[in-house]
C-alpha cells in the first residue's frame, strides 16, 4: 500500500473518531445544561470548550459561555478551524485518497453521512436541531466502523485505519480526565466529601461510559471507581486500557504483515511497563495530572512512530 | 434549429410513430410502468449517485461545490447488428491511428508520400519531439480510445471526434449500468443485453500486456493509475478505476526515479511501477521534459520510458491525433495504413486553412458549426444556425485573423433519442462514445459507451461542462 493511502486511512479514522468524540461531549453539556442551574451549566460549556482546547479563540469571539454560541462554535463556525464539520471534511477527503483501500460499503457510509451532516452544518444549530446533529455523529461512527467490520479485508488497510481510531480515543479520554481530574483528587473522597454525581456522569456520558460504570458499580459514583474504569478497566471500550491493548494488536499486525518491527513497536512496548500491573493507588500517588500528561504523549509520540515507520509522508 | 427538426432521425420512434425494433422489449415494458413509480425512481437516481460519490468538480466554482452528470434513466439502445458494424468501423479507425502514430514519431511515409502537410505537424501543440524515433513497448501509442460517433439516420454513423488523448467517461458508462439495474431489475431480465461490467478486468488485461521491455519478470505486473489528485474533476473516475483494477492509484508525489525505475513510496519501501495508466496530461508528466513548475508528474520518467523501464498509457505525444486539422485527413490517413476505404465515414470538413473552404465557410457561417483545431469540451466553438448576429460576427473576425485554426463543419441532424420528463418521454440530440482498448494482444471494445444527451431541448450540445447528462447505452444479445 502507498505510504500516501495509509496515511489518508489512519487520519480518516482519527477524524472520524473525534468527530464523533466532540459531539458526545455536546451531549453530556447540553445534558448537564437541561438538568442543573444556568450557573452550573455555564460552568460545563466553559469545561467543554478548555477540553477541546479550544479557550483562546473562542474567547476572541464569544462574549460568554450559552449553549447555542457553544455547540455552533464547535460544530460549525468558520472561526474555529477544528469545527466538526471541518472534521467531517477531513474524514471525507482522507477517504477518498485511501478510497481504493475502503470497502464501497465503508466509503459509501462514510459519504452518505457526510452529506447529511454536511447538510445540518450548512446553516446555524437551534436548540431543537443540535440533537439530530448530535445523533447523526454517532450514527455516523457507527456505521463506518460496522462497515468496515464487516466488509473490509484484514490487511494493512485495516489496521492503520483502527491505529487511527484508537489512538485518537486513547487522547480524547485521557483528555476529558485530564479536564476534570482536580474533582477526583484522592484528599476529597478520603475526607469523604461527596462528589458532584452530576458532574460525573457528564464525564462518563462524553464517553458513553455512564450505564457501563453503573453496572459495574451499582450506581456508586467515587474518584477510584472512576479512575479504575476509565484507565484500568479492559473491558471498556473507550478507557484508556482498552485502547492500549487494541492499539497493541495493531501494531503487532503490521509488524506482521511487513515482517519486521519498527520504532513503533518499541515505543508501545516502552508505553506498556508505564501501565501494566498498575493500581489506582500507584496512579493517585504519581499523581492523576502527572500521569495523563505522559500518557497522551506517550500515545501522540506512538502516532508519529507509525508515521515514520511505514513512510506515510515523502 | 430550434425545436427538434421533423427531419432528423429518432432512434425509438420513426417517422409515423411506430416504435424501431431496438426499443420494441423496453417500449412494452415502458408501457406497463406505473407513472408515480417512474417519477419516483427518477427523483431516487440523483441520491444514488450522490451516495457513490460520483460527481465532479467544475473548474472555476466554488471548490467545495460537487456536482453530477445528470443521469437519464431511458437506455439508449443499440441493436447487435449496429453494433457489429459499428465495432469494424472502429476497430479500423484505431488500428489506423495507432500506425499513423508510429509512422508519425518515425519516418512520417505519409508525408513524404505528400498525403499529410508536413505543417500540420508544425502547428500542432500535442506533438511531442522528445517521442521521435522512441517505440513505446509493444508498439501502441493509444491503449485507451474513446471515439466519438454521431447518427444521423437508420445507417448513418460518423465519427465526430477521436480521443486518443485520455479518453474519459468510462465509469459513467459502468456506473450508469449499475444504477438501471439497481433501478429497475425487473427490465433486465425482459431485455436481453450485453454487460459492461468487465471493463476494468479488461483494461488491467490489457495494460499488463504492455509490459516495457526492461521489466524482468518473476513477479507481478505493477500496474498504477496516475491521478492530478482528488481535487481533479475526473477523480471519481480514476479511483474507480485503480479500484476495480486492483491497480494503485498514485499521485505525483508518490513516485520517484530510484535505480533506473520508477517507483512508488509504499509503507515497506520503493516498489517498481510497470505500467502507468495516467491521467495527467503530457505537459505535467515529467517536469525535467516538460512543464518545470509542475508537481503533478515526475521527475525523470521520460528518461526511463526511453530506456524501456516503463510503459506510460497512453503513450505521450498521442494527442497529435485529436486535433481537428489531423481528423479531418481521416479518411486518407485509414486508407494509407488499410489499403480499405474507411467504414465508418468522417464528418464532411472545410479546413479553413484552405483559402477556397475558408471563402465557402465565411459565405456560410449561419448554417455551420465551426471549431477551434485544439479545442475540446465543446468551448471556442460556433454553432451557426443557434448564433445571435452579434456572435456571428465576432466569431467572423476571429476566423479571419487566424483561418488555420479552424475547421467546420455543417450542422448536422443529430439522431435524437427521448429522455424521461414529467410530462412523459421527450427527444433530445444524443452521439455515443464507445471505448477501446488496444494492447499487442489486439483491439476490444466493449459493447456500450458512454452515450451524452443535451438536455436541452433543440441543443446539439452534449458536453457535460455545458449541460449535458448521460445514459445508460445497451447493446442488445442476438
Amino acid at each position: 500500500m502507498l505510504g500516501r493511502t495509509a496515511n489518508g486511512l489512519f487520519w480518516m479514522f482519527r477524524y472520524l473518531e473525534r468527530a464523533e468524540n466532540t459531539g458526545r461531549l455536546l451531549d453530556a453539556g447540553l445534558r448537564m445544561a437541561l438538568t442543573r442551574d444556568i450557573q452550573t451549566a455555564e460552568e460545563e460549556w466553559r469545561s467543554v470548550i478548555s477540553t477541546l482546547g479550544l479557550k483562546a479563540i473562542y474567547e476572541a469571539s464569544n462574549d460568554g459561555y450559552d449553549g447555542t454560541s457553544v455547540w455552533n462554535f464547535v460544530l460549525r463556525d468558520k472561526a474555529n478551524p477544528a469545527n466538526v464539520r471541518e472534521m467531517m471534511g477531513a474524514v471525507r477527503s482522507n477517504a477518498r485518497t485511501a478510497r481504493t483501500n475502503l470497502s464501497s460499503q465503508a466509503w459509501e457510509a462514510v459519504n452518505e453521512n457526510w452529506m447529511k451532516l454536511d447538510k445540518l452544518l450548512s446553516r446555524p444549530v437551534s436548540q431543537n436541531g443540535v440533537g439530530e446533529v448530535i445523533t447523526r455523529l454517532r450514527r455516523t461512527g457507527t456505521q463506518v466502523h460496522g462497515a468496515m467490520d464487516g466488509t473490509m479485508l484484514r490487511n494493512e488497510g485495516y489496521h492503520f485505519g483502527r491505529a487511527g481510531t484508537f489512538i485518537e480515543r486513547a487522547e480524547s479520554t485521557a483528555r476529558i480526565l485530564d479536564m476534570k481530574y482536580y474533582l477526583l483528587l484522592p484528599s476529597l473522597s478520603y475526607v469523604g466529601s461527596s462528589l458532584d454525581s452530576g458532574q460525573w456522569e457528564q464525564v462518563l456520558r462524553s464517553v458513553a461510559g455512564a450505564s457501563a460504570y453503573s453496572w459495574l458499580n451499582a450506581g456508586q459514583i467515587e474518584a477510584r471507581g472512576i479512575v479504575q474504569f476509565l484507565v484500568l478497566d479492559d473491558s471498556f471500550p473507550r478507557s484508556l486500557a482498552f485502547c492500549r491493548n487494541a492499539l497493541r494488536t495493531n501494531l503487532g499486525e503490521l509488524a506482521r504483515l511487513h515482517g519486521k518491527e519498527g520504532s513503533s513497536n518499541d515505543l508501545m512496548r516502552e508505553a506498556d511497563s508505564r501501565i501494566s500491573d498498575l493500581s489506582v493507588d500507584a496512579i493517585f500517588d504519581q499523581g492523576l495530572h502527572q500521569f495523563l500528561t505522559d500518557f497522551m504523549a506517550r500515545n501522540a509520540a506512538i502516532g508519529e512512530a507509525i508515521a515514520n515507520d511505514y513512510r506515510f509522508l515523502a | 434549429m430550434t425545436g427538434v427538426s421533423p427531419q432528423n432521425f429518432d432512434e425509438m420512434k420513426d417517422a409515423g410513430g411506430e416504435t424501431r425494433p431496438a426499443y420494441g422489449d423496453y417500449c412494452n415494458w415502458y408501457d406497463q410502468q406505473d407513472a408515480a413509480l417512474l417519477k419516483r425512481k427518477d427523483a431516487e437516481a440523483d441520491e444514488s449517485f450522490r451516495r457513490t460519490g460520483i460527481t465532479f468538480n467544475v473548474y472555476g466554482e466554488d471548490e467545495a461545490e460537487e456536482r453530477l452528470i445528470p443521469f437519464d434513466m431511458v437506455p439508449r439502445i443499440i441493436t447487435a447488428p449496429e453494433w457489429r458494424r459499428l465495432t469494424r468501423g472502429i476497430e479500423q479507425r484505431v488500428r489506423a491511428l495507432n500506425a499513423f502514430l508510429y509512422d508519425l514519431y518515425h519516418r512520417q511515409e505519409i508525408i513524404r508520400a505528400g498525403r499529410l502537410p508536413e505543417r500540420l505537424l508544425r502547428g500542432n501543440e500535442a506533438w511531442l519531439q522528445n517521442m521521435v524515433g522512441l517505440a513505446p513497448p509493444g508498439g501502441v501509442y493509444t491503449h485507451i480510445v474513446g471515439i466519438d460517433l454521431v447518427r444521423t439516420g437508420p445507417d448513418d454513423f460518423f465519427v465526430l471526434e477521436d480521443n486518443a488523448r485520455t479518453p474519459s467517461g468510462v465509469s459513467y458508462m459502468l456506473e450508469n449500468r449499475e444504477t438501471m439495474m439497481a433501478m429497475f431489475p425487473d427490465l433486465f431480465s425482459k431485455v436481453a443485453v450485453e454487460p459492461v461490467s468487465n471493463y476494468p478486468r479488461r483494461l488491467a488485461r490489457s495494460l499488463a500486456a504492455c509490459v516495457p521491455p526492461k521489466f524482468e519478470g518473476g513477479r507481478k505486473v505493477n500496474v498504477a493509475v496516475l491521478t492530478p489528485g482528488i481535487f481533479n474533476s475526473a477523480y471519481f473516475e480514476h479511483a474507480f478505476l485503480a479500484d476495480q483494477m486492483g491497480a494503485e492509484l498514485v499521485e505525483g508525489s508518490d513516485l520517484r526515479v530510484v535505480g533506473g525505475k520508477v517507483q512508488m513510496r509504499t509503507t515497506r519501501g520503493f516498489e517498481p511501477v510497470d505500467v502507468l495508466y495516467r491521467r495527467v496530461d503530457d505537459d505535467y508528466l515529467d517536469p525535467l521534459t516538460f512543464e518545470p513548475d509542475s508537481v503533478l508528474g515526475v521527475p525523470g520518467i521520460m528518461d526511463v520510458y526511453r530506456d524501456g523501464g516503463i510503459t506510460i498509457a497512453n503513450a505521450p505525444g498521442t494527442g497529435v491525433a485529436d486535433d481537428k486539422a489531423i481528423y479531418s485527413f481521416m479518411p486518407e490517413i485509414v486508407e494509407f495504413y488499410t489499403g480499405e476505404k474507411p467504414l465508418l465515414p468522417n464528418v464532411e470538413t472545410w479546413r479553413c486553412a484552405d483559402k477556397e473552404s475558408l471563402k465557402y465557410v465565411l459565405d456560410n457561417l449561419e448554417e455551420l458549426v465551426v471549431k477551434e483545431v485544439h479545442g475540446s469540451g465543446g468551448y471556442g466553438m460556433l454553432i451557426g444556425p443557434t448564433a445571435t448576429k452579434k456572435e456571428i460576427k465576432a466569431f467572423r473576425a476571429k476566423l479571419e485573423a487566424n483561418p488555420m485554426n479552424y475547421i467546420a463543419q455543417p450542422t448536422l441532424s443529430l439522431s435524437t433519442c427521448p429522455i424521461y420528463t414529467n410530462k412523459g418521454l421527450s427527444p433530445r440530440h444524443v452521439d455515443l462514445r464507445p471505448f477501446v482498448l488496444v494492447s499487442p494482444n489486439g483491439i476490444e471494445i466493449t459493447p456500450g459507451g458512454l452515450t451524452r444527451v443535451a438536455l436541452k431541448r433543440g441543443s446539439l450540445v452534449v458536453n457535460s461542462s455545458q449541460g449535458g447528462g448521460t445514459k445508460d447505452t445497451w447493446v442488445l444479445k442476438d
